[in-house]
């Protein structure tokens, strides 16, 4: 395919405030190619992104479309122009069918009365001849989220867009629908379609694209086309130094027992769930999200009550203790969503850096400040949280260092077990090898360690044991080595029901 | 320098709400600087405006406060009238009808009993909230009707005094709480105010009770991972917020009036909210807008003695000072307000 310049955006300059989101940006994107964009949260990827789908208007700079120079200054403009863009939180209608989402806004009418027939069997070409398979007179509330993406797709290109842009299209995909994805992908790519893929994801990056354009900070670090690429230049790249992507996993001998559960029931929610967690040991919730997994969680930390069964630490059973009594005893929980249940966004840091813990810096009611200044300094100089000062609010700072506060509150404070969800969602590629490392030496100590996340390669990396949960019920389990990624995957859709593969005790 | 933008920004707000209530008066046939200087004459002018001027902030200091303390736990007291009344009431049955007492114990019992009926007349609000789900802001509004019309109905019946006046009798000279000077009607019930100031802001940012307090104001959803018991917490915040207002109320009664007089109270209740909400719900913050309040009150009265225009102006003058000075901050509390109460709801 000879590189026909489909996309050029020069040195494109754009503030929020003191904020420089992008700093002299260069994108050149070749007609009928992949070009992934990638970078850590906040490079300015999304931003670069949404100017040329005409949400933010740049402050400097040019855009050229087909060499043409254009101005974009709504997404309408945008769309007529040929530019689409698929956002992370779909854009649809649930209660419509699939066919009235795809045609919205675009319907094609006789005389004022819609033409049904028309647009019906203008999609039903498109979905044809790309593979996109959907299934027009469902409601979009009733298929997955894989298929709904397809409806986002075929909803670019009925509005005849040449050029889509992705942003994070794999977030909330199984690793099957992500290589399904792929797949219509290339072949989009061979109608002649551009693609623009946002992304931090370094092996999909690799799997899929043509050509990556890696920014950091705002500003552009070069491109590179991916035959030429590696995983450790391209981490390189988007952090500015060396970064082991794969952590060290270290023998640990396995001690006893300590965290169980016993026929772990909550409505409809949680199904018969039997974990074991020994002294030295990791074990991942591997699970597409939505499967139970904040269920579990919350049970397991004291916010709900199970409808039946029975949650076991060290031989006491603790299913009717308050969360509070459960922290006293030693139960550190780092929660799916940080701003969330995690931490007081207006709050100071040392505000922060005590929550849960507060009941340990009281003298006589009052609040031990040397105390609690000595451990808030310990935590932000420990667990590398770059931070002004512990007075600072920790709505300053950024989702690497929030989540560096949060493991380091929890994991200072001494925990025996550890429930830890999600722990580098939105942390960028240097954060996420730091607390990948934090957690194996809390392995390492003896802790007993669960581990939710939706990330596989996090679960697989980690994880000494993997249970997969489905539907709300454990449906498989076993040691981490026997898992391939596409079993895995595979239990993760449901896709294989537990008799198929020994579970091994 | 935050401060002082936020000042400056005040007194814009401050100066706009003076020339829309200006051209109002001027369109109506009067003259708006005439008033304005028998306003702030009347307001700062002599002893005995300042003295005016105190004597009408001294009760939104203890409502004002109420309000505050509540939603710092993110919860939204509109119920502060009502409870200001109960506390009145108990206090003034106290004053009136125990036997002889030493002089501060008297007087230290009538206080905690306005503070008692106000915290607990608060806490059915809390109760219902915990136990029946029930929204606060709905519970204190409907608590204040009960609460008001039932210090009415004693002040009538129960405890009325002889005469032609809804009151109880008069409180004995056990349970006064001194006036600062005479000739005015200044009492050390501004004391008490103060020195409440002063201990909230220890509470809130001193205690671990504080602390978990404001942790649950500020996210209930992370308080309760903390292992805080949020409804006990909310229901600990709605019974102080009432103990305050009841004691506005005890303070009234014991400093100013002698005695409960029905309708006694022309809202200082309902004033609270602004005030807490314009002093940002700090202490201090509450502090210094009850004392802009008070400020308002007396040069309205001062102007609707001095000068022939009419009352209803007064309240016009008020109520656009009130719109343009709170507004702002009282939208972005209210959105707020709406959305805890939900989030806690959830839990």
């Amino acid at each position: 395919m000879e590189a026909l310049e489909a996309l050029r955006m020069n040195k494109i300059v754009k503030s929020f405030g003191s904020l420089k989101a992008l700093d002299q940006v260069d994108l050149t994107v070749a007609k009928g190619e992949i070009h992934c964009l990638l970078g850590e949260n906040g490079a300015g990827k999304t931003t670069l992104m949404k100017i040329l789908y005409g949400i933010h208007q740049q402050d400097e700079g040019e855009i050229y479309l087909n060499a043409k120079k254009v101005k974009i200054s709504s997404p309408k403009e945008a769309i007529t122009q040929g530019i689409s863009m698929v956002f992370q939180h779909f854009m649809l209608i649930p209660n419509l069918s699939v066919m009235e989402n795809i045609i919205l806004g675009q319907e094609e009418t006789k005389m004022g009365i819609l033409a049904d027939k028309e647009s019906r069997n203008k999609v039903a070409n498109l979905s044809e001849k790309l593979g996109l398979k959907v299934r027009l007179d469902m409601l979009v509330e009733d298929i997955p989220v894989g298929e709904k993406q397809r409806v986002e797709i075929i909803k670019a290109l009925y509005r005849g867009a040449e050029i889509i842009i992705l942003d994070e299209p794999t977030a909330v995909l199984t690793p099957q629908e992500v290589s399904e994805l792929f797949k219509v992908l290339k072949t989009l790519k061979e109608d002649g379609k551009t693609i623009i893929i946002i992304t931090h994801k370094l092996k999909e990056t690799l799997a899929v694209a043509d050509k990556v354009t890696v920014l950091r900070n705002g500003k552009n670090q070069g491109s590179i086309t991916t035959d030429k690429a590696t995983p450790e230049i391209l981490a390189q790249m988007m952090v500015g130094r060396n970064v082991m992507l794969e952590v060290v996993k270290g023998k640990v001998e396995k001690g006893p027992v300590i965290f169980e559960t016993k026929g772990l029931n909550l409505k409809d929610k949680l199904k018969n769930i039997n974990l074991k967690i020994h002294a030295g040991e990791i074990v991942g919730i591997a699970g597409v999200e939505g499967n139970g997994q904040t269920e579990l969680l919350e049970t397991l930390i004291g916010l709900c009550s199970p409808t039946s069964g029975s949650i076991i630490f060290d031989q006491k059973d603790i299913t009717k203790d308050s969360v509070e009594e459960r922290l006293d005893q030693g139960l550190g929980f780092i929660p799916e969503d940080r701003n969330d249940r995690g931490l007081v966004n207006n709050f100071k840091l040392w505000q922060n850096a005590i929550l849960g813990y507060q009941k340990r810096y009281e003298k006589k009611g009052l609040l031990d400040f040397a105390a609690i200044t000595k451990a808030s300094e310990t935590i932000v100089k420990n667990y590398q949280v770059k931070v002004l000062g512990i007075d600072s609010k920790s709505s300053s700072l950024s989702g690497g260092n929030a989540q560096k506060l949060l493991v380091g509150r929890v994991f200072y404070h001494n925990p025996r077990v550890l429930i830890i969800a999600h722990p580098t969602r939105g942390v960028d590629v240097g954060a996420i090898e730091y607390l990948h490392k934090e957690i194996l030496s809390m392995r390492s100590q003896g802790k007993a360690i669960l581990l939710v996340s939706a990330d596989l390669d996090e679960i697989r990396q980690l994880s000494d044991r993997i249970a997969v949960i489905y539907e709300g019920a454990i449906t498989i389990e076993g040691d981490g080595g026997d898992f391939t990624e596409d079993e895995l995957g595979l239990y993760m859709a449901g896709g294989l029901r537990p008799e198929s593969k020994v579970v091994k005790a | 320098m935050k401060i002082i933008k936020k000042a400056a920004n005040l007194l814009l707000r401050l100066a706009l709400a003076l020339i829309i209530a200006g051209i109002i008066l001027f369109v109506s046939g009067y003259s708006p600087l005439k008033a304005y200087k028998a306003m702030i004459w009347g307001a700062i002018g002599n002893w005995n405006g300042i003295a005016l001027s105190l004597v009408q902030a001294t009760p939104l200091i203890f409502t004002g406060l109420a309000v505050a303390f509540a939603n710092n736990c993110g919860v939204f007291n509109i119920g502060a009238e009502g409870q200001l009344y109960l506390g009145a009431m108990a206090a003034g049955v106290i004053g009136a009808y125990l036997p002889p007492l030493p002089h501060y114990l008297h007087l230290l019992l009538a206080l905690l009993g306005g503070a008692l009926f106000g915290g607990l007349w608060a806490a059915i609000a809390a109760w219902l909230k915990v136990k029946a789900n029930a929204n606060e802001v709905i519970m204190t509004i409907m608590l204040n009707s009960i609460g008001i019309l039932f210090c009415s109905y004693l002040a009538n019946y129960t405890f009325k005094a002889s005469g032609p006046v809804a009151q109880t009798p008069e409180i004995k000279s056990t349970a006064v709480l001194s006036r600062l000077s005479t000739g005015t009607q200044l009492s050390s019930a501004i004391f008490l105010g103060l020195a409440l100031i002063v201990l909230v802001w220890f509470v809130l940012y001193r205690t671990k009770f504080g602390y978990e307090i404001r942790i649950v104001g500020a996210n209930p959803r992370a308080a309760a991972t903390a292992g805080i018991n949020v409804a006990q917490k909310i229901t600990a915040a709605l019974f102080i917020s009432g103990t305050l207002a009841g004691l506005g109320g005890a303070g009234q009664v014991l400093g100013l009036h002698g005695r409960f007089i029905d309708g006694f109270s022309p809202g200082y209740g309902f004033d609270g909210i602004a005030v807490a909400i314009l002093g940002g719900n700090s202490p201090i913050g509450v502090l210094f807008s009850a004392l802009l309040f008070g400020l308002m009150r007396a040069g309205g009265m001062v102007l609707d003695r001095t000068t022939n225009i009419p009352v209803d102006f007064v309240l016009i003058i008020q109520a656009v000072i009130i719109v343009m000075v709170a507004a702002p901050e009282l939208f972005k509390a209210l959105k707020g307000g709406v959305k805890d109460v939900r989030t806690v709801v959830k839990q």
